[in-house]
């Protein structure tokens, strides 16, 4: 069941498209939002609200590497594995936060504290190289700095 | 030179609000287009600039409109989306028009709406720019209150609403086919051309879809008109452009210069050259998916038809410097294995052909290269090029790897004489 903010948030897309089906990614959102990440209920939830099967909404939802269909850690570490970060030193700052997390890409910490996600040029290439964290973008980045940005995080 | 796009841009990249946008002279140019101007003079303005689109194809953005079908039989509602989707690795121009000047981006999407008579619009927005998406809704509300969007704009009669849809990754959504499907709900896998976007798109109506630059453009050429604008270029095509520079350089970033100045210029004035001790190798460009460029090019003035004929695309006009200290083939591997990750999965050749690509250059790296591995890369560039696969995805991740091929040839060798990379010890 879809909770009534949840559902409030949603019905607040549908006056921007012409279908109700237009909104599944905002509906995607706004339970990831709350919940974290989208469960198999949350599909069906979703699903039911926007008059679809579950399958297709399953569908979009695989399509997006940002809809989260397994639980994820309290914040989410994205590192920008692409060219610009790769030439000014992403290897150092991958292998930095493996060493300081003791986790590898895609997992999250024993606490849960951090997921740990490769992601496509987060486009501040002239300030390579670059994580975003939750909401915020982290830049220029050097192992020193990384462990000052995760004190941050509880 | 007159900045065109970056006029307003803050040197702290704050956003200009409505009041400060219209001190600077904001909004007259839709104002004046929508109540005193047709459609079809919009149209054949921009026409005349020869403002090129921005987003990397370079196709002519008055000539898209003129391809909408117009007048009461029209089918009804048309629009038009802004692609703020930059999702091009190495790519990060539209940021600092988006976060910086909103209202810029508003203005230029009033007017060519009108241009097309579209009554709803979209800013399609990727997930990642936080700031920007603060900065356009609050925008947003700012020209909703000020009468500026919604019904009968500036009291002309004119309705258009415009929409922020902030999106949850894949760089299948900058492609314009795959942008509509993911604005409708759905995948973002591309679709078949014909039918056109432009008589059959969101929704299954006439839709314009536009780079955020160009549309950043449109108000200054309504405001001064198509001959000014097209002066500001140092060449045959239209205005200004916003040039970028990442790898490393001294100062890596992005600026607005004449259409057409010359890769010289941007990597060694602007730019600040080279880094200590490291020396010019290639460059792509516009975006990871356009071919190098080497030093014999660096005096070519970057225009759609200069960087063209030098066997490139002028693409989305932000640099990516590979250095003499950088192996050129870890530097196509990293673009390959982006696209192959990216691709997604709708026709054969890319969801199948990618992968290899990848593999094959991650055993040359590794020293695992074989004489037939160059190729067997050299056969995939001609099979997974133009014409052969549903979008332009697999074409694009081509031509760094084609031209690499070609410069760096000797390189690749290496690897597989020396079964190492030579640039690890």
């Amino acid at each position: 069941m879809l909770s009534e903010q949840e559902q409030r948030e949603i019905k607040a897309e549908f006056a921007h498209y012409p279908q109700k089906r237009a909104a599944c990614i905002e509906a995607l959102k706004v339970v990831q939002k709350h919940r974290g990440w989208v469960s198999d209920d949350g599909i069906k939830a979703i699903a039911d609200f926007l008059d679809m099967s579950p399958e297709e909404v399953d569908n979009v939802a695989t399509f997006y590497n940002l809809v989260f269909r397994k639980p994820v850690g309290r914040h989410v570490i994205l590192i920008c594995d692409s060219i610009s970060c790769w030439v000014t030193g992403y290897e150092q700052i991958k292998e930095h936060l493996f060493e300081r997390l003791g986790i590898a890409l895609g997992e999250t910490t024993k606490d849960n504290r951090f997921t740990l996600l490769p992601m496509a040029c987060l486009g501040a290439c002239d300030h390579a190289p670059v994580i975003m964290i939750d909401d915020d973008l982290y830049h220029d980045l050097t192992p020193e700095k990384i462990d000052q940005i995760l004190e941050n995080y509880e | 030179m007159e900045n065109v796009l970056t006029k307003n841009i803050r040197p702290d990249q704050r956003p200009v609000s409505l009041k400060e946008y219209e001190e600077a002279g904001g909004y007259q140019a839709a104002r004046d287009a929508v109540k005193k101007k047709t459609p079809k003079e919009v149209q054949e303005e921009v026409k005349k600039s020869n403002l090129k689109g921005r987003g990397g194809a370079g196709f002519p953005t008055g000539v898209k409109w003129g391809f909408v079908p117009l007048g009461d039989d029209a089918p009804r509602p048309k629009y038009l989306v802004a692609n703020a989707d930059e999702m091009e690795p190495g790519t990060f121009k539209d940021r600092v028009l988006l976060e910086g000047d909103p209202h810029l981006l508003i203005e230029g999407m009033i007017i060519s709406a009108f241009a097309i008579d579209a009554e709803v619009s979209y800013i399609f927005l990727r997930w990642a720019y936080k700031k920007a998406e603060a900065a356009i809704e609050k925008a947003l509300a700012e020209a909703y209150e000020a009468g500026y969007l919604g019904k009968n704009i500036f009291g002309s009669g004119y309705n258009l609403d415009m929409f922020l849809h902030t999106s949850v990754g894949r760089y299948m959504c900058g492609e314009e086919t795959g942008l509509l499907n993911a604005l409708e709900g759905k995948r973002a896998t591309p679709r078949a051309k014909p039918p056109f976007p432009q008589t059959s798109g969101l929704f299954g109506k006439p839709t314009i879809v536009n780079n955020v630059e160009t549309l950043c453009s449109v108000p200054s050429i309504i405001a001064k008109g198509a001959d000014w604008y097209r002066k500001l270029s140092a060449t045959e095509d239209g205005g200004t452009k916003l040039y970028g520079v990442s790898g490393r350089v001294n100062k890596p970033g992005v600026w607005e210069l004449p259409m057409g100045t010359t890769m010289r210029e941007i990597i060694e004035e602007h730019a600040g050259g080279m880094r200590n001790g490291l020396r010019f190798k290639g460059a792509l460009p516009g975006g990871a998916s356009t071919d190098f460029l080497v030093n014999e090019h660096m005096d070519i003035p970057m225009d759609y038809a200069n960087v063209s004929n030098a066997g490139s695309r002028l693409g989305t006009g932000t640099l990516i410097v590979l250095d003499d200290q950088t192996c050129p083939v870890g530097f196509v591997l990293n673009l390959e294995r982006f696209f192959a990750r990216e691709s997604c999965g709708w026709c054969t050749p890319c969801r199948d052909g990618l992968p290899w690509v990848e593999r094959i250059l991650e055993s040359i790296e590794q020293g695992d290269g074989r004489n037939e591995d160059l190729d067997l890369l050299n056969m995939h560039t001609k099979y997974l090029g133009p014409g052969l696969t549903f979008c332009a995805l697999a074409p694009g991740a081509m031509e760094p790897l084609q031209s690499a091929l070609k410069y760096f040839a000797e390189d690749f060798e290496r690897h597989i004489k020396e079964k190492r990379c030579p640039w690890r010890h």
